[in-house]
């Protein structure tokens, strides 16, 4: 039933009318929170579609807004936020929707997928009574329907024995095992969407690399709608269609994967990938680490954001603050800055980018 | 940073100064008291301080009849509290009493937490033979009940009566180390659980591997972060032995009249229930106020020193 | 992998650190025991840095305290500037110690959050009373300006007030400040998102050469110890798989589970989809009953008789280049339909 081989870029070829439909639109979304030091900025002006069966990567370092946008759309706010902005879920604005109606959208419409699967998990309940929860409150099932509906759930994300499983605790799991249950939870009611916040950031690689392609498989099986959150280009690379880089709560860059990662425009974006150890690098090969850290987000510099560790930046950058544009060769490659990445840079890049698979063949 | 950093890292790096912008965003600080904890803590004061100050305070004498007896409280030309059957002052009565009670469950507390508090760090630290016995030790001690086993301690304390050479120690004491001994194991459990927790944290394996003995990592890395979570137990454990000295009371063991506890008052206050309830429900008053007060200002400590451990 | 033997030694005149049959059980309920290292040999020559890779649960961790003696193994030798430390017990292991020092993992749990910076740089030189107050506080000052921080804002803080790479600075300052001669490093950048890894593992490199330090790096990401290690060794389940220098082990995988690990890393490359990859399937069997033989013949593609019924034998491959495995993969050989977990996933699922 599940075809894992497929190449992601086949879905865009809608079988299905409702595949490719607009499900989620929002528009200058921005939250703030309240705290005894100010109001701390944590996202701000961000504007996303996104249609059924594709994937949409938001990467950014620790800091940069990822979870609160997740959240902030999801509707799961801590009492001090404010959000503003529009989010329309299936032509249906949800901004200012009240917790009752939201409370069925969850589950049903969407999702979510946490970072760390043992304090998303209840530890004092077994798993079959923490899958079967959620199936009681928006399906009406009988016990032993929900038991069945339970295995089957288990079975699609990859689970062994799963009618043992249903038994144990979460701590008597792996953290990928967890991880599993986790998605199983999320997709019991079929939602339309999917949030994966950082859902392999507390895994290991052989096991993240299972869950990914795990929720890949479930995605284009169920024609979901994704959001992958995570701090790791790697990890959305070949995974995810459109990629969001987010810097101090707002979009500096976004673009369809094959773009992004063929022409890099955005500093940042830069940096981050150069950061990362590559295995092509010689042994002991100096990395180019991005200085100092993120600005505050109760007392944000004025102009560009990143300009205090770009090495690019100029004398405007620190006056005026670039928007997100639409670059000039590429109308559906939005960047936010005002010098960004040169060609001849970017393809630089690009020769020490990884090939991966020639090195292992 | 816009300021230039006088010195240098001798990597060259850039020095990080700030905390991370996150780091303070997302801990909140300290807010003040609410008004409830104030009137707990305010309750508490007038508790302590009238006991402590007892004797210097224009109070009528506890064991002399001033007043008509069974004298109605809130009226005027008698005590403000009215007068118990003996015609005695509610009010000097309730400080003089409160006293002896503060002092049994304050003393039997910090016995307990002395005794079990240490106990319970070496048996949530020490995880081998030694912790074991403690723990078994513990489950023991937990599995009588305590009020028989509080009972059965007062009367072996107690020495006979019947044997005038025998050994005699006065009633107070053998209430503090009755009460005491059966806070022991209470204590411990909860100190070794926390114990336990916080010695299994990575910062505990780096202090053994730069040298540090079990003594300093017991009583500079754990002991800190043990500390709250057992004074705050400590408060409920005063609230618990308030209402614990009340019931011996209860059952016949206390003080001797004329010496009165809020435990004997409550006692010889349940015959007034039909005619002059007051005289029962003012030491009931008196003992619930000041447990749900320690009680809540017990919780308050724990939430207000549980660290925030990181910004992350 | 689950592999014996010491072919991968070198002299034992030259390492500051040998690992000799090491073995780590811990008793688990109902008398069963957790094999959670089992005869494992390493050496570490004086400035080098011995990469330790694997999956979470492989007895990375353990590898790593063993050496420390925090605990002491369960059997074996460790052999540190000559000297076996397992022999060693009480005052003189606690002096000893200091020369070797640990970086753990979670930023969160390895300081302590009610002590200030400067009281847990300083530790170390507290207990031994190393000069006087004031060249104690200098030292700790110039540590910490060492790995990035300013002492003057940073020493009375606590630890809340940090990020997690800042901690892990503090963690490295708390570390080298006692001037050890070898650091375990556990895990240090796992927790970390990339830019942060980045500095640290550069902040790693040049405390190395600044202090003369020899390391043992442990990790799950084979990039990451690719970048600073001098010799890799890969473990699964309690065993070595295969030893040797990155360039070498790393452009000719030996071991079937190093190949899977290869291709389990991240790309970032939209044009390689990460379904054409080959992953492994499964997930490490239970240490408390390791399979017979080569412990990863129940996920490996390879294995036969052979591999159920002998423990693999390390041996060598080409110059600095060690693998246990009765089939080894060939240089060249494509390891193709070897380790596919796509194939075996779908299969299940259908
Ligand atoms: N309830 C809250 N009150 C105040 N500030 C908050 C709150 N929740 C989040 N923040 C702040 O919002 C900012 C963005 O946080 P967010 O969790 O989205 O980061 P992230 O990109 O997901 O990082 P990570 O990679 O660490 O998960 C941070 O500075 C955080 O401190
Ligand atoms: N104190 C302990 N008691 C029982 N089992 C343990 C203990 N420490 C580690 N283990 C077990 O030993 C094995 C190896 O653990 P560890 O060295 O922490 O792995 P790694 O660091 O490679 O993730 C695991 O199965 C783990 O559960
Ligand atoms: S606007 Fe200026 S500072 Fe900002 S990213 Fe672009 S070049 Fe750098
Ligand atoms: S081929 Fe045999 S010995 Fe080699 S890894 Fe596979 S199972 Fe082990
Ligand atoms: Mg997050
Ligand atoms: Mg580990």
């Amino acid at each position: 039933m599940t075809d894992l081989t497929a190449d992601p870029a086949e879905i865009v070829e809608p079988a299905d009318p409702a595949v490719g439909e607009v499900l989620l639109q929002v528009t200058d979304l921005s939250t703030s929170f309240t705290s005894d030091r100010g109001t701390v900025r944590a996202v701000r002006d961000v504007s996303i579609t996104l249609r059924r069966g594709r994937t949409l990567g938001v990467v950014g370092e620790s800091g940069s807004g990822k979870s609160v946008l997740a959240r902030s759309i999801m509707g799961l706010m801590p009492s001090n936020a404010t959000r503003t902005g529009s989010v329309e879920f299936g032509g249906v604005e949800i901004l200012n929707a009240p917790p009752k109606a939201m409370r069925k959208f969850w589950g049903e419409q969407m999702a979510m997928v946490f970072q760390d699967p043992m304090t998303a998990l209840n530890p004092v309940l077994r798993v079959e009574q923490q899958i079967t929860e959620s199936l009681h409150e928006h399906l009406d099932l009988t016990k032993d329907q929900a038991h069945d509906t339970a295995l089957a759930l288990l079975t699609s994300v990859g689970i062994p024995e799963p009618a043992r499983r249903l038994r144990m605790y979460p701590h008597e799991m792996s953290g990928g095992m967890r991880q599993r249950i986790m998605i199983a939870i999320a997709l019991a009611c079929g939602p339309k969407m999917l949030f994966a916040d950082e859902p392999t950031t507390a895994l290991d690689v052989t096991v993240q690399a299972q869950i990914l392609d795990l929720l890949q498989a479930l995605q284009r099986d169920r024609q979901m709608a994704m959001i992958l959150v995570t701090h790791d280009l790697g990890v959305v690379a070949g995974r995810a269609h459109d990629i969001a880089v987010m810097y101090a709560g707002q979009i500096v860059e976004q673009a369809s994967a094959e773009a992004l990662f063929a022409r890099v425009r955005h500093p940042y974006t830069e940096a981050l990938l150069k950061s990362i150890p590559k295995l092509e690098m010689a042994k002991h090969t100096r990395l180019e680490a991005i200085g100092g850290r993120p600005p505050d987000l109760v007392d944000l510099p004025v102009g560009c954001k990143f300009a205090a560790r770009c090495p690019y930046a100029q004398d405007r950058c620190r006056e005026e603050e670039p928007e997100l544009l639409p670059d000039p060769d590429d109308a559906s490659h939005l960047v936010r800055c005002f010098f960004p990445v040169s060609v001849a840079a970017s393809a630089a890049l690009q020769a020490t980018a990884p090939v991966a698979g020639e090195e292992l063949a | 940073m816009t300021t230039v950093p006088p010195e240098v890292s001798p990597l060259g790096l850039t020095l990080e100064a700030a905390p991370h912008a996150a780091a303070e965003s997302t801990a909140t600080r300290k807010k003040g008291l609410g008004i409830a904890s104030w009137l707990a803590i305010a309750w508490l004061t007038i508790m302590v301080g009238s006991a402590a100050l007892a004797d210097v305070l224009p109070l009528k004498d506890p064991n002399a009849g001033v007043a008509p007896k069974r004298f109605a409280p809130f009226q005027s030309g008698g005590p403000i509290l009215g007068a118990d059957a003996n015609g005695r002052d509610m009010l000097s009565r309730t400080i003089y009493g409160g006293r002896i009670s503060l002092i049994i469950a304050v003393c039997s507390i910090l016995v307990g937490l002395f005794i079990g508090g240490f106990l319970g760090l070496l048996a949530g630290y020490f995880r081998n033979w030694l912790g074991n016995i403690l723990v078994g030790l513990f489950d023991i001690l937990l599995a009588i009940p305590q009020l028989v086993l509080a009972l059965s301690l007062v009367s072996v304390l107690k020495g006979d009566p019947n044997i005038p050479e025998g050994f005699h120690l006065p009633i107070i004491l053998v209430l503090i180390i009755a009460l005491g001994l059966v806070s022991i194991p209470i204590l411990a459990r909860i100190t070794r659980a926390s114990t336990l927790s916080w010695s299994q944290r990575d910062f505990v394996t780096a202090a053994r591997a730069q040298g540090a003995g079990h003594g300093r990592i017991l009583f500079r890395e754990v002991l800190p972060n043990v500390a709250p979570a057992m004074f705050s137990i400590t408060l409920l454990g005063m609230a618990i032995a308030i209402v614990a000295e009340g019931g011996l009371a209860i059952l016949g063991v206390s003080v001797e009249p004329p010496q009165s506890t809020w435990g004997t008052m409550i006692a010889t206050g349940k015959s007034e229930l039909d005619g002059a309830p007051f005289i029962l429900w003012i030491p009931i008053a008196a003992v619930f106020l000041t447990a749900v007060s320690l009680n809540y200002l017990g919780d308050v400590i724990r939430d207000r020193f549980d660290v925030r451990e990181s910004a992350l | 992998m689950a592999g014996i033997g010491d072919a991968h030694l070198r002299a034992p005149g030259e390492s500051l650190l040998r690992v000799e049959n090491l073995v780590v059980e811990f008793p688990s309920g109902r008398g069963q025991k957790v094999h959670a290292v089992t005869d494992v040999n390493l050496d570490v020559l004086e400035g080098e840095t011995l990469g330790l890779v694997g999956e979470s649960g492989c007895g990375k961790s353990t590898t790593g305290k063993a050496i420390m003696q925090l605990p002491s193994p369960t059997s074996g030798r460790v052999l540190f500037g000559g000297q076996d430390l397992t022999d060693v017990k009480g005052e003189d292991l606690r002096t000893l110690r200091t020369q070797l020092q640990m970086i753990f993992q979670d930023p969160i749990s390895s300081l302590n959050p009610r002590r200030r910076i400067e009281d847990i740089v300083a530790e170390g030189l507290n207990i031994w009373k190393t000069g006087t107050k004031s060249e104690r506080a200098d030292k700790v000052d110039k540590m910490l300006l060492t790995v990035g921080l300013d002492p003057k804002v940073v020493r009375g803080r606590r630890p809340h007030q940090f990020s997690g790479g800042q901690c892990q600075r503090i963690s490295i300052a708390r570390a080298v400040v006692t001037e050890p001669r070898l650091i375990v490093c556990d895990e240090p950048v796992s927790a970390l998102d990339v830019s942060v890894q980045a500095q640290i593992l550069n902040l790693l490199e040049d405390m190395k050469a600044r202090y003369q330090l020899t390391m043992v790096f442990i990790a799950h990401d084979l990039a990451v110890v690719k970048n600073i290690s001098d010799r890799v060794a890969v473990m699964y389940l309690g065993r070595l798989c295969e030893v040797g220098d990155p360039d070498l082990l790393y452009a000719n995988p030996a071991h079937p589970y190093t190949a899977a690990l290869l291709s389990a890393i991240p790309v970032a490359d939209p044009t390689v989809k990460p379904d054409q990859r080959e992953t492994l399937g499964g997930e490490i069997p239970s240490p408390l009953s390791p399979p017979s033989g080569c412990r990863f013949r129940t996920r490996c593609p390879r294995a036969d008789d052979q591999c159920r019924n002998e423990v693999p034998v390390m041996a060598q491959v080409e110059g600095d280049h060690f693998v246990a495995c009765h089939h080894p993969i060939a240089p060249g050989e494509s390891i193709e339909g070897t380790v596919n977990l796509a194939g075996a996933l779908a299969k299940a699922l259908a």
